[in-house]
Formats: structure tokens, sequence, C-alpha cells
């Protein structure tokens, strides 16, 4: 087959599958607008990021377009009112998430008239910055409608530089047609957005290249593109791929068109690329030229259970209700509602869940067109899931860890490399839910992590506090000794003051002559507190010297009081174990004594023989 | 309202265990087609029996580890074993060894190692070496192929001699195995073809003359080659089907080969060439249905390739300097003791883990 519009070299990522399309139930007839639902529930908090600060009181009457969040301090994205009606209560309200759990939102009671605020369209994008257009982007809300719902403005304000412009038209999840749609009436605006985007991306008056991707199953998507590049002759390639699931992933797509890989834990700006859904590009010309806010999304509605599907141009808010009435949906026993394709979507049990910036479809399958996964059985290691895996992981290797919560193994298989495609599970032929375990596993795994982190910061605390105790610790033993010090120095000085005075009077002691031992003792003493003296008047001030001596009252009066106290609280029984210790040590000094005194006679002895 | 709950993927392939080894019972049929008509009707006895044992042993085990029966029953995997270790084993061996070699292959290798997926050996090769050692004589007694003046014996007597291991008219398997030369005054015992080889090698024949013998026809063994060109092409389909990967049989099949051709040109006197290789003994049946057996292979398609190649040589090793004529079963437990390790080191590189492309 030849393939004129690939006239450059595609890469191949790994594995792959090739899921029953589908597109054809819902892709045959023209994007519908749909009647105004009774009630609208808009998120506050956008899908990833903060919320704005609520900028309407309940009961206001509010046009569509108007803003009913401002950034704020957190500088979250607005959301703005999808048609004209009375805002009521902020409540809780179930969330467009699996978990479904309840979040706040702001209720708007549409009033019919479906009346616009005075909208504030760019007359000129190309004579204003970059920046100013990114603002713009932002305060229109302007979020990506193809994967997470990251805020546009805070995507295109990266500081990485960026080469090349992948937009992403592939669609490769079965059933859901809502870019084929879009591509198909509103070619030209995508194209126009395209350039805006590559006019904000603009570096030293570089452009970088834009390539619009568009799997080779949407033909009439394919023409309308060509046709509305053609006509504006910007310079954006389009590049057709070949039909396989998951190729329209973001990592997959890059790989796909440029053969690299986006490094793990890193972005796709990591390399010099940015990549956007065909929606966006869409959102992003309305919002410039029309100063449309972003309110409105193209919603696949599709399965067999609905007797009207088709695609609808969805107010963001509209509860899934109102889509089920409008598509007319015939329950099949039990009826799953999946938000999102077959592979990645994820079903809800409350259809009161309002409509998201990312709710590209609502899939309502029959039992018989989708049935539901039966029993599971053991894993056979066939390994149809890793020829599969367009990560390049080993699924079942996962599988066995996973159910071992052996998470050292599961981060070392790379477990948070997985894109939760679907693709193992898909091909599984003992029906194991392999991506359930997987997030199973994540979820485990990012608990671990915070619980380790807190029993970190505990460790850290009383750490902290055990040295902090070792410290003061130490203070107070050094305290103990230099007020020790003090004490033995102040006793020396009174001996010196006594020995002056004995000196002064004149009176040596009389039987100083008689007992020379005592003499020399007292010689000795003389001395050395005459150069302490030396020392001290050296190198004392007198105002260290006065210190010292308030220091050592004080402690000497410490001492007092708690030898005061000490002699309160003793017992008698206490002074008399005491007494009796002390007779006992002075019994065996004396009988050391005697024994030395024996053992100097006896070596003296020995001398003289 | 509420709705139904389930976790994505949605969808799946209607391609279920049972489905995956019903194809591969199914391309066993070739070959087994052709090993009853050069070996005769003891090849379907065994077939008979050894299914049936393995359902019971696997019912029974199930049984006593309190597990569903009905599903695991229902997943063809013990038929599958049963019905390798059939056609591994000579035709006309007595019903007690492959009665034996089922129950061991089922209770002992798959289910005390943890029933299906779990099992580190594949439970056909272990029962046949397990048989092999125990019983070398039953184990070996292959038929001459039903050329080279040979009838294998009729319906009536291969019964007699599966059941009692005589013929209805009191003839032993043994006497029944040899071939009366045309004036019915001399009788020979026929070996297999790498049997006869080894043999006449080790007794100073060159390798041409020995290859004179009646048993060679064509590239390779009379019979032999035709069974196991069948087993190839039932390896075929599988291989269109997509229940396995080219990986294993292509590994395998090179490096025996390979390993084969720089043998015979070493050697050209002594050593077999590749033709006999490959289609000698169960080269086809281990390259197409045994080593390819997920339990106990490798994972990665790299250490698929590591692992079936592993294999190959094997089995020309064994071949050429061990003890037995054939080495299938030796090579594939041998190569199943290898997989941790190859799993290890033959880990593919996950997206965006490689250095980064300029």
């Amino acid at each position: 087959m030849s393939q004129p519009h690939s006239p450059v070299k595609l890469w191949r990522f790994h594995g792959g599958v090739h899921p029953p399309e589908r597109k054809t139930i819902a892709n045959t007839t023209a994007i519908r607008t749909l009647p105004l639902p009774k009630a609208l529930y808009i998120p506050l908090r956008q899908h990833i990021g903060v919320s704005g600060d609520v900028c309407v009181q309940p009961g206001q009457q509010v046009l569509r377009g108007q803003a009913l969040t401002e950034p704020g301090v957190y500088g979250g994205l607005p959301v703005h009112a999808p048609t004209s009606g009375i805002i009521g209560e902020v409540v809780e309200h179930p969330s467009n998430h699996p978990s479904q759990l309840p979040e706040p939102v702001l209720t708007l009671i549409p009033d019919g008239q479906h009346t616009s605020a005075s909208l504030q369209p760019v007359a000129d994008p190309f004579s204003l910055s970059g920046l100013e257009l990114i603002q713009h982007l932002h305060d229109m809300g302007v979020a990506g409608l193809g994967g997470a719902g990251f805020p546009t403005a805070q995507k295109l304000s990266q500081a990485r530089a960026i080469n090349l412009i992948i937009i992403n038209g592939v669609e490769c999840e079965p059933y859901i047609v809502s870019d084929d749609r879009l591509m198909r009436e509103h070619a030209k605006d995508i194209v126009r957005g395209v350039q805006l985007l590559q006019y904000i991306l603009t570096e030293e008056n570089q452009a970088p290249k834009a390539v619009i991707a568009i799997e080779d199953n949407k033909p009439e998507a394919i023409a309308a593109m060509e046709q509305a590049i053609a006509i504006s002759h910007a310079p954006i390639q389009l590049q057709v791929i070949p039909t396989l699931y998951p190729s329209g992933g973001e990592k997959q797509l890059i790989e796909i068109l440029t053969g690299k890989q986006v490094p793990a834990r890193g972005y796709p700006a990591d390399i010099g690329i940015l990549m956007q859904n065909v929606g966006t590009a869409f959102a992003v010309a309305e919002a410039i030229d029309q100063g449309e806010p972003f309110t409105r999304r193209v919603v696949t509605l599709t399965g067999e259970s609905f007797q009207q599907p088709g695609t609808a141009w969805v107010l963001l808010g509209t509860p899934i209700q109102h889509l089920l009435e409008c598509a007319e949906l015939q329950p099949d026993t039990p009826q799953r509602i999946i938000v999102g394709g077959p592979m990645m979507g994820y079903t809800i049990a409350d259809p009161r869940t309002p409509i998201i910036k990312t709710s590209n479809c609502i899939l309502a399958p029959t039992n018989k067109e989708l049935p539901a996964a039966q029993n599971e059985s053991p894993c056979i290691r066939c390994g149809a899931c890793e020829q599969v895996c367009p990560a390049k992981l080993l699924p079942q290797q996962l599988l066995w860890m996973a159910k071992a919560q052996d998470h050292e193994g599961l981060n070392q298989h790379h477990l948070s490399d997985c894109i939760e495609c679907g693709a193992c599970a898909y091909v599984c032929p003992s029906e194991i839910p392999l991506v359930h375990y997987y997030r199973k596993a994540k979820a485990e795994i990012r608990e671990e992590k915070i619980e380790q982190q807190k029993s970190e910061v505990a460790r850290q605390r009383f750490e902290a506090r055990q040295e902090r105790l070792e410290r003061e610790k130490q203070e107070r033993l050094e305290r103990h000794k230099k007020a020790a010090e003090a004490r033995a120095k102040a006793l020396a000085e009174r001996e010196k003051l006594a020995e002056q005075q004995a000196t002064a009077t004149g009176a040596p002691a009389c039987d100083d002559e008689t007992d020379p031992i005592k003499a020399a003792v007292a010689r000795a003493k003389a001395k050395r507190a005459q150069q302490q003296a030396e020392a001290s008047s050296d190198s004392e001030d007198p105002q260290k010297a006065k210190v010292a001596a308030a220091v050592a009252r004080a402690k000497a009066k410490r001492a007092q009081q708690q030898a005061e106290a000490s002699s309160d609280s003793e017992d008698p029984q206490k002074a008399k174990v005491a007494a009796a210790v002390a007779r006992a040590k002075a019994k065996r000094a004396q009988q050391q004594a005697e024994t030395a005194a024996k053992a100097s006679d006896a070596s003296k002895e020995k001398d003289e023989s | 309202m509420s709705f139904y709950i389930a976790s994505s993927p949605h969808h799946h392939v209607r391609r279920t265990t049972h489905d995956i080894m019903r194809w591969v019972l199914l391309a066993m049929v070739p070959g087994v087609l052709a090993q009853l008509y050069f070996f005769g009707w003891g090849v379907l006895f065994q077939l008979v029996l050894a299914i049936c044992v393995a359902l019971f042993a696997e019912a029974g085990a199930l049984f006593l580890r309190h597990r569903p029966i009905k599903p695991a029953l229902h997943d063809y995997s013990a038929v599958v074993t049963a019905a390798l270790l059939a056609v591994s084993i000579p035709p006309l061996a007595p019903w007690w060894v492959i009665l034996i070699g089922t129950l061991f292959a089922i209770l002992v290798v798959k289910h005390m190692f943890g029933g299906i997926g779990q099992n580190i050996f594949n439970p056909a090769m272990a029962a046949y070496v397990m048989l092999l050692v125990s019983f070398p004589v039953q184990m070996t007694a292959w038929m001459p192929p039903a050329v080279a003046g040979y009838q294998a014996p009729g319906l009536f007597d291969s019964l007699w001699l599966f059941f009692t291991t005589y013929t209805a008219e009191g003839y032993s398997l043994e006497q029944v195995r040899l071939v009366w030369s045309e004036s019915g005054l001399d009788a020979m015992a026929m070996a297999t073809p790498l049997d006869h080889i080894k043999t006449e090698v080790s007794r100073g024949f060159t390798l041409a003359e020995s290859m004179q013998s009646a048993i060679f026809s064509w590239f390779a063994g009379a019979g032999w080659q035709w069974v196991n060109l069948a087993f190839l092409a039932g390896g075929l389909t599988l291989l269109v089907q997509r229940i396995i990967t080219w990986h294993i049989p292509v590994a395998l099949l090179s490096s025996l080969g390979l390993c084969a051709i720089l043998g015979a040109l070493a050697s050209p006197d002594l050593l077999p060439g590749f033709n006999i290789h490959l289609l000698s003994g169960g080269t086809m049946l281990a390259a197409f249905f045994i080593a390819t057996d997920p339990v106990s292979a490798a994972t990665s398609n790299k250490g698929k390739l590591v692992y079936a190649a592993l294999i190959g040589l094997l089995i020309y090793i064994i071949r050429t300097w061990g003890g037995y004529p054939d080495a299938v079963a030796f090579a594939v437990l041998l190569g199943n003791l290898c997989v941790p390790v190859i799993d290890q080191y033959t880990r593919p590189q996950t997206y965006g883990h490689g250095e980064p492309r300029p």
C-alpha cells in the first residue's frame, strides 16, 4: 500500500495490540448539541492542580463564560460558567474519578437562555508576546484534553526549549471518536491552534516544528486536516501512522515519530518535545481568537446499550445521567458505564458524576459486546503479556511480585513505568486483571513511601532529642567539675590565709621541732600556696576573681542547702549504716597501713642482711 | 441507579489457556499420525492410557489441595503433559511404564511444586528422565519403523504386548523387535538411528558405513525423519496461530544444527551431520512442543533465545559424548534449571531506561 502521507521514516514501539476498533458506532454522525441539563456540577479543583478561589455568591446570576473562580494565591486554573444561570451552593458531589470520592462542586442552575458574557478575543495575537498569550490561555482555563488534564499554560511555560510540537490526533483507543469528529468538522480551527502554539513556543525567531499525527483508520479526518493545512500554508506536517493500540500514548507516539524515548521519570520537554491533543489545539484557537473560555468539550457517547450513539458538545459539569438520557440508554443487566474507552476507561457507579475536561467518552456496552472478565486462572507464563507491553516490562514477573508484595522487586522491574494501557490484561489467556494488580501494588508502594517518610521524620526528631539531652548532660557535668575546682581553690585560699596568720603571729608551732614530718608538710603547703597565689595574681584580673568568688559563694550556698536537705531527709538508719561503713573503711585502712609497715620492715631487714 | 463496577481493560481477547492447550494438542496430531503409521498401534494405547491417568491424577491432586477441579481439568494442560510423555516413550513399552511416568509427571513434578504455572521442570520430560533411569530396558525398546522390511505387530498383538509384554502367541517384545532377513533364517535387533550410529561408530565403523543400514533412507532415519517432519508441520501451525513465538524453535534448531555442521566438518567420518540431528529422535518435538512449554521456559524474548540455544547445544553434547543416544529430555531439564539465571540477565530494557538516542 502506498502511503502518500508518510514521507518520513516511522519507528515502532515494542508490543501493542489490535483490539476491535468499533469506531463506526459513533463516528458517522455530526457532533450534536444537546439540550441543557437541569443542573451543572462544576468541580472547583481541576483534574491536576489546585483549585482557584470562588468569586461568585450563591444565588448570583452568571452569564456564559463568566469566571467562577480566580487563580488565588496558588495560581489555580480558573473555571467558567458553561451557560447562564443561577449559582447554587458549593456542595460535595461524587467526583469523576475511579474512586468516585466526593469533592466540592459549584452547582449552576441553567436559566435556559445561554446568554454570553462579553468575550475578550485577542485581536492580533502575533503582536503579543508568547508569555502574554500563555497568561490569556490560563485565564481562559484551557487544560489538556488528552490525558491528565494538565493546565496548558503551565505546560507551555516550561523553561525547556521546545523544538518539536506533536499534535496528537491518534485516538488509538477503540470506540472513541471525539478527536476524529473534531478534526473532520473543525480542521481549520485546529490548524490555527497549532500555529498559535508554534508562535507561543518560538524562541529566538526559531519556531518549533509541528507534526500532527493521525492513525490510518481515520481517512476522513486525515483528508480534512490535509486540506486545512494546505489552505493555511502553515509549516505543519501531517503524519499518518499505522493503527496500533496504544500509539496515542504520549511516550509511544514520541517513539513512533522520532525514535527517541522519554527518559524514565522525565518529561517530553527533556528531549525538546511538547505534545498536545487536537482538542487542546482547538481550545487554544477558540480561547485566543474568540475569547472563548474552556467550558465545553466533545464527548463520544457509544456502545450498543445506547439507542442514539454519536458525539456531542457537552458542557463541563453536565451530569453523566443527562448524557445517558440524551443518547437513550437501554440498560443491560448488569450495565457498565465506562468513562473513557474499553482499554483504559474506568467504570462509575453513580451517574450524577459530572463531565470534566478529560472525559472524552461515555461507553455503555452490552455484556455481549464487551463480556466482563470471567474466571481468573493461574498464570502459565505464556509471555503473551510481555510481547504486547509497550513499556517493555515483564508483566508476568510483575504479577508474581505484586502478589507477593515484593515492593523492592517491583521497583527493580520498573513497575512505575507501567502506563496502565491494559494491553497485557487484554491478551492474557488466564484472564488475569493484571492492571488491577499493578494499580494496587502502586498504591501500596506509594503508601509505604509516605509511611517511610513519616517514620524518617520521627526518627530524626527522636535523634535530635537524644542529642539535646546528651548535650545538656555534658554541660551539667562540666558545670559540676568547675564548681569542684572552685571549691578546692577556695579551700587552698583559706589554708593559705590561716598560714599567713600563723606566720604573722610569729608563733611557730612549738612541737614543729619535735615533729619534723609535720614541719615538712607545712613547708610544702606554704610553698604551693605561694606558687598558686603568684600564678593567680598573674593570670586573673580582679573582675574574673570577683565573678569566680560570686560563683563560689553561690555554689557554696547551694552545697550547704543540699547538705541541710540531705541531713534533713536522712533517717537514723541510714546514718547508722554510713557510720558502720566509715568504721569498716577506717579499719581496712589501718590494716593496710600495718601491712605496708611490716613489708617495709621486712625489706629493710633484707637489705641489712 | 447504580452501575456495575469493573477494572480496566474491559475488553479481552477470547483466547484462554484452554484454547492454547487445545491448539497444542491439535498441532500434535500430524506427528502422532506419523508415529502411528511407522510404529503401530502402541502409540495410541500409550496416548489413551496416559491421558486417562493424567486426568485422574490431576483431579485427585486438586481435590487434595482443595482447589476447584472442573476449570483445571478444562484447561487441558494435564492432557498436553500426558500426550507429550506418551509420544516420547517406546510405543510398546508395558502399560505400567506410562502409568508410573504420568503419575510422576502430574503429582510430583507439577502439583508438588504448586500446580499449573508453578512447576520448575517440564513435567513430561522430568517423568521421561525418571523412567529412563529407572527402566532403561523398557525405555529404549523402540520398534523398528514400518519400513526396512519390518511389519509392526497388529492391533491384537499390540494390545497383548502392551498389557502382558507377550503377544497372544507368546512372543516377547524382544522377539517381536527382531527383523528377520529375507531368508527367514537370520534375525537382528534394530535400534533407533541415533542408537545405531553410536553403536556402530563405537565398534570402529565409519559414519558412512553405519548409515548403510536399512534403517536409513533419504536424508535421515527411515520413519523417524517423517515423524520429525510431521511434528515440524504441527509446530509451524502453532507459530502461525501465535501460540508460540519463533524464538525457541529457531534458536534450538539453529544451535543444534550449527553444532552438527561444525562437528561434521571437524570429523566427517564419525559425527553425523545436521540432517541426522534435526530429523532424528525428539528434535522437532522438543523444538516446537517441549522447550516451548511456557511455564518452565525463560520469559523474555532474549531469554528464550539463550534458553533454547543452550538446549540445542546440550542435545548435541549429550548425543555426541553422553551415555544416552537421545538427549532431549536431559537437555530440557538442564535448560529448565538455568531459567532463573537466564531470566535475571536477559531482562528487556524498560522504556525510557536506555541510553538516550542522539
